[in-house]
């Protein structure tokens, strides 16, 4: 590879990186009980809420911010970030139609069109723009199923009963410093609630926006699939390029009653600074999943491109019988990124699956890390784990770590842990090169056949344009 | 097959090279053209595979003097993609091992570049398995061969009936074969050159390099080469394999050069 054609390929410019300019209402820097009493009543919040909040804010004034992760970054004020905006246009609008152009416009350049005419014929989207949600398509249609599937602010004015049952009972407020944080301030994101024995028709997709520079971003998102429902649901995120670093502090949360399944999917390309380091989201997101019916299935399916900071554990608390939890991801570092990764897989009922697939590709100066649990708890007769974590290097300034943590209370247990560590020779790219394959997709036909594993759990709609992302994210960092 | 009015389709002036700044080749003349088979023999060192890897376009190896006309334009600036597009195989010494990358889809992106090149249609898929079929028999592989990783777990034998395989699809102006004929067992011996004979034609040309005899008993060349300190040192036709076999490479480097390269 010539120097020159490096240099092209390096400055391949991140493709989501503008700014849309709107009209946004946002409230002072800071955070106090004041704010979280701000943000509740702004949003007309029922009591509960509110102390649900208030109990948060006041635990994580309690907490310490972790620091046990790999990585580096330098101190967070918390003081210095905005709590809440949200686009001028409030109230959320009857139709599309009456939807700010501009916004709809945004999500046209993201690739998420909403309009009637041009949206996807089989998903359903949440589109989230800042704090607020502005749209979400086919609600209808899903209505006509018994799935409701709407902003989590929607959900806490319409079905205040679900949010009062299910919010913080997987992640509980006091759960981590950031899950804390997100508990006292999160704005808004996305509700599902899959009625007994609907199979929910369509994809479901959340869009993120961030678009301002100086607000923190905390999304909430719950996910409940009552007995024999199943639902697959993917999110995406982009952000505008600042040199600045913004705070994403985000809540999944995800319950199924027996024999029910969630396939929750993420394709995470928030904006990862520059080539120096300078920029990008810091990333800290609790994602967990409970199990708590017999034969009831929780997959999380990750590609995370993006971020300066990925702090990130999607996991699954295995409580009913024979239940099933799987975490496949791609994490993928280029540059100055520095991401900590992986899941945690709880193991309480008997005879519980888990399955852990992990591939990290870290090239340019990027630290890439997969840090792992999995707990099997004493009454888990017969559970078994089965994890693979492999990693790709590309260059030779990059890092890769493994940290696979194992601890078994229960002697009829199975675990299995596999690892691998590869890198991309100049010699295979020159074999592949010397075929007639361009230098870019060979790098990306190696780096898809190494992800294939996962790629092929994402749904159909997304698995290319992972694919595409990757080799985009990938360009120049070989040579 | 030797008509001295055929085209030339390479042509080789005074080639220098290096690699990590130690020089390599030292003025490498070389000319072939349209239906002939040339055999580049010499010692280990002797700089043969390093000519097979520059006519390739490797990026360890650095062109410091010297031309390399292909069909009468620059070879050497183009890059290696660009060099397949256009007719020139490399058959590798060494196949590398590509873990994840199905062998199917790498030949068909890799005949798809070359069609496309030369304006013709792209195969899809269907029609791809029916030409990778048709060209397995010229090599005689078990079409199991394609569902695999490319390379991955194959045996010398396996690797190197792949090369020819990607010989056979890719239908090259140029062929260059880098000691196709090492780990290589009587039988497979014969089924690649098998191929490769069945490959050469009027109006391409096969560069072979190669340590022995054996694989030119099995196929003829019109000219072979003797290699030495970087340089073509001599040429004569098939019987100057014949007396570097009686004789060793030590007499070559004894004697002056008599001929100049062809």
């Amino acid at each position: 590879m010539s120097s020159a054609s490096v240099g092209e390929l390096v400055s391949q410019p991140y493709k989501y990186g503008f700014i849309t300019d709107i009209e946004t209402e946002k409230i002072a820097k800071g955070l106090s009980e004041d704010v979280v009493r701000l943000i509740s009543a702004k949003k007309e919040e029922p009591a509960f809420l509110l102390d649900f909040r208030l109990r948060a804010y006041r635990q994580w004034l309690q907490m310490e911010e972790p620091d046990w992760a790999a990585l580096g970054y330098p101190v967070i004020d918390y003081q210095d970030i905005i709590y809440y905006a949200a686009p001028k246009q409030q109230q959320k609008k009857a139709s599309l139609d009456e939807v700010d152009p501009k916004l709809l416009e945004t999500f046209d350049k993201l690739g998420i069109p909403l309009s009637e005419q041009k949206r996807l014929s089989n998903v359903a989207v949440d589109a989230v723009f800042d704090s607020v949600s502005i749209a979400t398509t086919y609600k209808e249609k899903l209505a006509e199923h018994g799935v409701i599937f709407c902003s989590i602010s929607e959900a806490v004015k319409e079905h205040p009963e679900l949010i009062e049952k299910y919010l913080g009972t997987v992640v509980p407020s006091n759960d981590n410093y950031f899950a804390a944080l997100n508990s006292a301030v999160f704005s808004d994101g996305s509700f599902v609630f899959i009625p007994k024995g609907v199979e929910c028709p369509m994809e479901l997709s959340t869009y993120f926006r961030i678009n301002s520079g100086d607000t923190g971003q905390f999304e909430r998102t719950l996910i409940v699939a009552e007995e024999g429902a199943s639902v697959s649901y993917l999110e995406g995120c982009t952000a505008p390029m600042f040199d600045t670093n913004q705070l994403h502090a985000a809540v999944v949360e995800l319950v199924t009653l027996d024999d029910a399944s969630i396939k929750y999917s993420t394709v995470q390309n928030w904006y990862a600074g520059d080539e120096n380091g300078v920029g990008g989201i810091y990333n800290f997101v609790t994602k967990r999943g409970q199990c708590r019916g017999d034969r009831s299935r929780i997959s999380w399916t990750q590609v995370e491109t993006g971020s300066a900071i990925t702090w990130k554990y999607p996991s699954c608390v295995l409580q009913g019988a024979d239940s099933v939890g799987e975490f496949y991801s791609v994490a993928l570092t280029n540059n100055r990124q520095q991401a900590d990764t992986g899941t945690k897989m709880i193991h309480v009922g008997p005879r519980t699956r888990s399955t852990i697939v992990s591939k990290g590709i870290s090239a340019g100066h990027s630290s890439n890390s997969y840090r792992g649990l999995v707990q099997i708890g004493p009454k888990a007769v017969g559970a078994r784990n089965y994890s693979q974590c492999d990693s790709m290097l590309i260059g030779d300034q990059a890092a890769a770590n493994t940290y696979p943590y194992i601890r078994s209370q229960q002697s009829e247990a199975d675990i299995e842990h596999e690892a691998s560590t590869c890198r991309i020779s100049e010699d295979q790219l020159f074999y592949l090169q010397s075929r007639g394959i361009g230098f870019e997709q060979a790098v990306s036909m190696m780096v898809s056949g190494f992800c294939r594993d996962v790629f092929h759990q994402l749904p159909m709609e997304f698995a290319a344009e992972a694919d595409k992302l990757l080799a985009l994210k990938l360009e120049g960092s070989v040579g | 097959m030797i008509r001295p009015d055929a085209p030339v389709l390479l042509e080789i002036r005074d080639l220098h090279a290096s690699v990590a700044d130690q020089p390599i080749l030292h003025g490498v003349n070389l000319t072939l053209r349209a239906g002939e088979i040339h055999a580049v023999m010499g010692r280990n060192g002797s700089g043969k595979s390093t000519l097979s890897k520059v006519l390739a376009g490797h990026p360890a190896y650095t062109v410091t003097g010297g031309s390399v006309l292909y069909k009468g334009a620059d070879l050497l600036e183009l890059d290696p993609e660009q060099r397949a597009r256009i007719g020139l195989f490399l058959g590798f010494q060494y196949p590398v091992e590509i873990p994840g990358v199905s062998n199917l889809e790498f030949l068909r992106v890799s005949t798809n570049a070359r069609r496309m090149e030369e304006g013709e249609e792209e195969l899809d898929t269907f029609a791809f398995e029916d030409l990778v079929n048709e060209k397995l028999q010229v090599v005689q592989m078990d079409p199991a061969f394609l569902e695999r990783s490319v390379n991955e777990g194959f045996s010398g034998g396996e690797k190197k009936r792949n090369e020819i395989l990607q010989m056979a699809l890719l239908e090259p102006v140029v062929a260059i074969l880098d000691e196709t004929d090492s780990g290589l067992d009587i039988d497979a011996l014969r089924i690649v050159a098998g191929g490769v004979n069945h490959l050469a034609g009027p109006d391409n040309a096969t560069l072979l390099i190669t340590h022995y005899q054996r694989l030119l008993d099995a196929i003829t060349p019109d000219y072979v080469h003797v290699m030495a300190h970087g340089r073509i040192l001599r040429t004569g036709g098939k019987e100057l394999a014949l007396e570097l076999e009686q004789r060793g490479y030590d007499w070559v480097d004894a004697e002056p050069a008599v001929l100049e390269a062809v």
